[in-house]
């Protein structure tokens, strides 16, 4: 460390963050590898190092002879001007090197509000944003993550992106820098031949067309590149990288615990869900091999709490076996489990009630809607009779704080659905009252709702968002039916998820307004203290831009949407037909009842999902 | 109880209290030796830190008392902390001790003071604090008191270390009431500006009783 960041550091908030140092990091010989990746999270310390993408993709390149990769995290406020008043550029932590030291810069993007800190570090680094102003070959800048699948509004930035799973494909694509780099390529030529590489989307060689109306005409693509590209899947879980030596944060993180993947992909198909359409096929672990890597990453830490992770872990088969195998061997260390993402049904509360005699923790339920009929449009195949008998089961056992979440906005919503929430909340209610243990120390039911942000590759994704004047219409008619105290109701802020609804569905042009937004002070935006709406209202205006064009705009079933170039494996007919589905109020089972053909098994060799 | 001496350097001197506690506990788990938590509704571990450090303060003389699980082999114990300890954190011995933490009195620091422009300060900085008295004020979590400092300085040398950095070593009160190195610099900046710092790091080096007895 040098005495001008030590300097630094001595006057910022919480300097543990930008050290490095922590137990499990990775340092190499700087002279003995010839590859060097900064895996970069476009968001705080705290939020990055609890992303479980990231300690796997970390493991995975460093797996990889002469390859090193190092972490590089958002500054907070206060040390982004240290930063740029010493003229320090942005280092990455475990080397402490400036980011233009390294041959590849790979973002990890997981939510839209985090765009800006991707110029912003690109920035602090000292690189320019704009991937044509960037002529070398190295840094290579590139992208992959969950919002990836829709990549045009940062299409300008970056050099290439990287789409779906990264166990093999970064590696791929790393192997083939470093042989670029040692024959001295063209970032031209680099990128060419890099498209060869299945999931490798360099945009530079699209160029979209757009009509009057500002749609989407056509997109005009180099002969060299193929019309769509395809997203990676690991074919056999088992046998992928499976991080067990996770870099233990010497300070206090999100998710300061052991994260063990279960499974991937879900059967339920929620009709709002991007993750529960982008993440098929299902595939899963197997409980022996979760066991056995769940202790060693357990023992390699040091944590006192494990966590399953999955997008519905109540629908991992062998979740009876795997919860009974883990916490033989953690109570007796007094290692406590955690099971979020479990559905409101029976099995799930009596394994809830197993798991509680370790820890009790806040119950969170997420029936999503207040009234069945919208349930059934979104295809939340959870009923009333689940979430209070799941209720009954919770309040019986001890518990007496409750959260409940809801989105407003979704499609066909009527002010009956609205008011169906609070009906619902007082079902909840009364239930404690009948069947709670301990009605001495009271009951906290805490009702949130959020509004519903239309994203890309999902059913709705042809859908209008509800302005924020109805959002807040719809709020105050929920807070004014809702009567009792002891039921707490919290609303989302609506003006960033518009600015998100409106980055999700963008297509490139919507690069210069983020640029417009970071050149006038905008990084860190899904943070409250950070984010501006007055400032992303100018910077769309700035740049001829409409947010409302993006996030309110219903389009017709035949437009050609900026993310079509990325296939995830469920078809666009398929959505289609999902959302007829959700117009007629129809729900469509779940995988394991009936494949529906979606599309996602065509992505597995084996052609069989969840096996 | 058993107690740690151990040292904070590099970059773990970022790591704060309320952290290293953290760290500590995940340290001995990881080296398979549980440290012992109390019992009852909400069960807190057994360990308990000297004189809690100040972030970006370095020290070669931390000291923690614990208690284990199990039973454990004092010599062997350092060896097996270090393999699983975050850089900057390193265990240097364990043993039982009977002394109890409020008989450290004294505490020898070294504080290095960085001058931007100025030169050779030294010479200045001893004429300052050979002042007969040197009242600060300071504060509380309630009020400012006024005191004066020298009768907790034990011994203070001062010498230039390069024509822009300036060497104190110092013995400070530890305790009851303490004068921490950044409080013996605040008397510069409160009674002659011109003679502070730009920049300064702290270091621990010993801890003594009220005997200037090494404490153990």
């Amino acid at each position: 460390m040098t005495p001008k960041l030590r300097r630094v550091l001595t006057r910022v908030q919480k300097p543990a963050r930008y050290t490095g140092g922590e137990y499990n990091q990775i340092v190499k010989d700087k002279a003995a590898v010839d590859l060097r990746m900064a895996f970069c999270f476009p968001d705080t310390y705290e939020i990055g190092m609890s992303n479980l993408g990231l300690q796997i993709l970390y493991g995975t390149i460093n797996a990889e002879p002469g390859m090193w990769c190092e972490r590089c995290f958002a500054p907070w406020g206060d040390m982004e001007e240290e930063l740029r008043r010493e003229g320090i550029p942005l280092y990455a932590l475990e080397s402490g090197d400036p980011l233009t030291a390294f041959d590849a810069i790979g973002f990890s993007l997981g939510y839209e509000m985090a765009y800006t800190s991707v110029l912003n570090m690109l920035d602090l680094a000292g690189l320019p944003v704009r991937s044509a102003d960037r002529t070398a070959l190295t840094p290579l800048v590139f992208a992959g993550g969950t919002s990836c699948v829709n990549p045009e509004p940062m299409a300008d930035f970056m050099d290439l992106f990287v789409l779906g799973e990264g166990e093999e494909l970064d590696v791929e694509l790393l192997r083939l820098l470093r042989k670029a780099k040692g024959e001295n390529w063209t970032k031209d030529e680099f990128l060419r031949r890099v498209m060869d590489i299945p999931g490798v989307y360099v945009p530079r060689f699209y160029t979209p067309v757009y009509n009057d109306n500002g749609t989407l005409s056509r997109v005009d693509r180099e002969p060299c590149t193929p019309e769509t590209v395809r997203k990676r899947v690991v074919e056999d879980l088992d046998t992928a990288f499976f991080p067990t030596k996770c870099v233990v944060p010497s300070t206090e993180i999100v998710h300061d615990r052991v994260v063990l993947e279960v499974m991937r992909g879900c059967i339920r198909g929620c009709r709002f869900c991007q993750a529960g359409f982008v993440y098929r096929p299902v595939r899963r672990h197997s409980t022996d091999f979760l066991l056995e890597k769940a202790k060693a990453a357990l023992l390699n830490s040091g944590y006192e709490e494990i966590t399953l992770s999955s997008l519905s872990t109540s629908d991992f088969k062998g979740l009876p076996e795997l919860a009974d195998g883990l916490l033989d061997w953690c109570e007796p260390r007094k290692i406590s489990l955690s099971l979020p993402s479990l559905r409101a049904d029976n099995f799930s509360m009596a394994l809830m009630e197993r798991v509680q005699k370790v820890r009790k923790t806040g119950l969170t339920f997420a029936p999503e809607a207040g009234s069945q009929r919208l349930r059934d449009v979104i295809n939340k195949n959870v009923t009333e009779e689940d979430v209070l008998h799941s209720c009954r089961v919770a309040f019986e056992g001890g518990w007496n704080t409750l959260k409940l979440y809801f989105m407003l906005g979704l499609p066909t919503e009527t002010d009956e659905d609205v008011v169906a929430i609070a009906r619902l909340a007082e079902k909840v209610l009364h239930t404690w009252r009948e069947y709670a243990s301990n009605k001495s120390r009271g009951v906290k039911i805490t009702v949130s709702t959020s509004m519903f942000v239309p994203k890309p590759h999902t059913p709705f994704e042809w859908e209008a968002q509800v302005t924020v004047e109805e959002y807040l219409r719809r709020v105050k008619l929920l807070r004014e039916s809702i009567h009792s105290r002891s039921i707490v109701y919290n609303w989302h802020e609506p003006h960033v998820s518009l600015i998100e609804a409106a980055l999700s569905r963008g297509d490139r042009r919507m690069g210069a307004v983020l640029e417009e937004v970071w050149k006038t002070g905008g990084r860190l935006d899904s943070w409250s203290d950070y984010f501006s709406m007055d400032r992303w209202l100018a910077a769309f205006q700035t740049c001829g831009l409409d947010p409302a064009f993006y996030a309110l705009r219903e389009r017709g079933e035949d437009e050609l949407f900026p993310w079509d170039v990325i296939d995830v494996g469920v078809r666009k007919s398929y959505l289609a037909r999902e959302r007829r589905e959700a117009y007629a109020g129809r729900v469509t089972p779940d995988c394991r009842v009936k494949c529906m053909g979606c599309g996602a098994s065509s992505l597995l060799e084996r052609r069989a999902c969840d096996e | 109880m058993s107690r740690l001496l151990f040292k904070k350097t590099g970059r773990a001197v970022f790591i704060s209290h309320l952290d290293l506690m953290r760290t500590m506990q995940r340290v001995f788990l990881r080296a398979g030796l549980p440290i012992r938590h109390t019992e009852g509704f909400n069960p807190h571990p057994y360990m308990n830190f000297a004189l809690p450090l100040s972030v970006g303060t370095e020290s070669v003389c931390e000291l923690m008392d614990f208690e284990l699980t199990k039973s454990f082999d004092p010599a062997a114990l350092p060896a097996l902390l270090n393999e699983v300890s975050p850089e900057g954190i390193e265990a240097a011995a364990v043993y039982e001790s009977p002394r109890k933490f409020k008989d450290i009195k004294w505490l020898d620091i070294e504080a290095r003071l960085f001058y931007d422009k100025r030169t050779w300060m030294g010479e200045a900085l001893r004429d300052f604090y050979a002042a007969p008295e040197v009242v600060i004020e300071k504060k509380t979590k309630r009020s400012t008191a006024r005191v004066d400092v020298k009768p907790l300085i034990a011994a203070l040398e001062i010498s230039d270390e390069a024509e822009n950095v300036t060497l104190l070593r110092a013995r400070l009160a530890a305790q009851d009431p303490a004068l921490s190195p950044a409080q013996l610099l605040s008397a510069l900046t409160q009674l002659a500006p011109e003679l502070a710092p730009d920049d300064a790091a702290f270091r621990r080096i010993e801890v003594y009783d009220k005997d200037m007895v090494l404490f153990r």
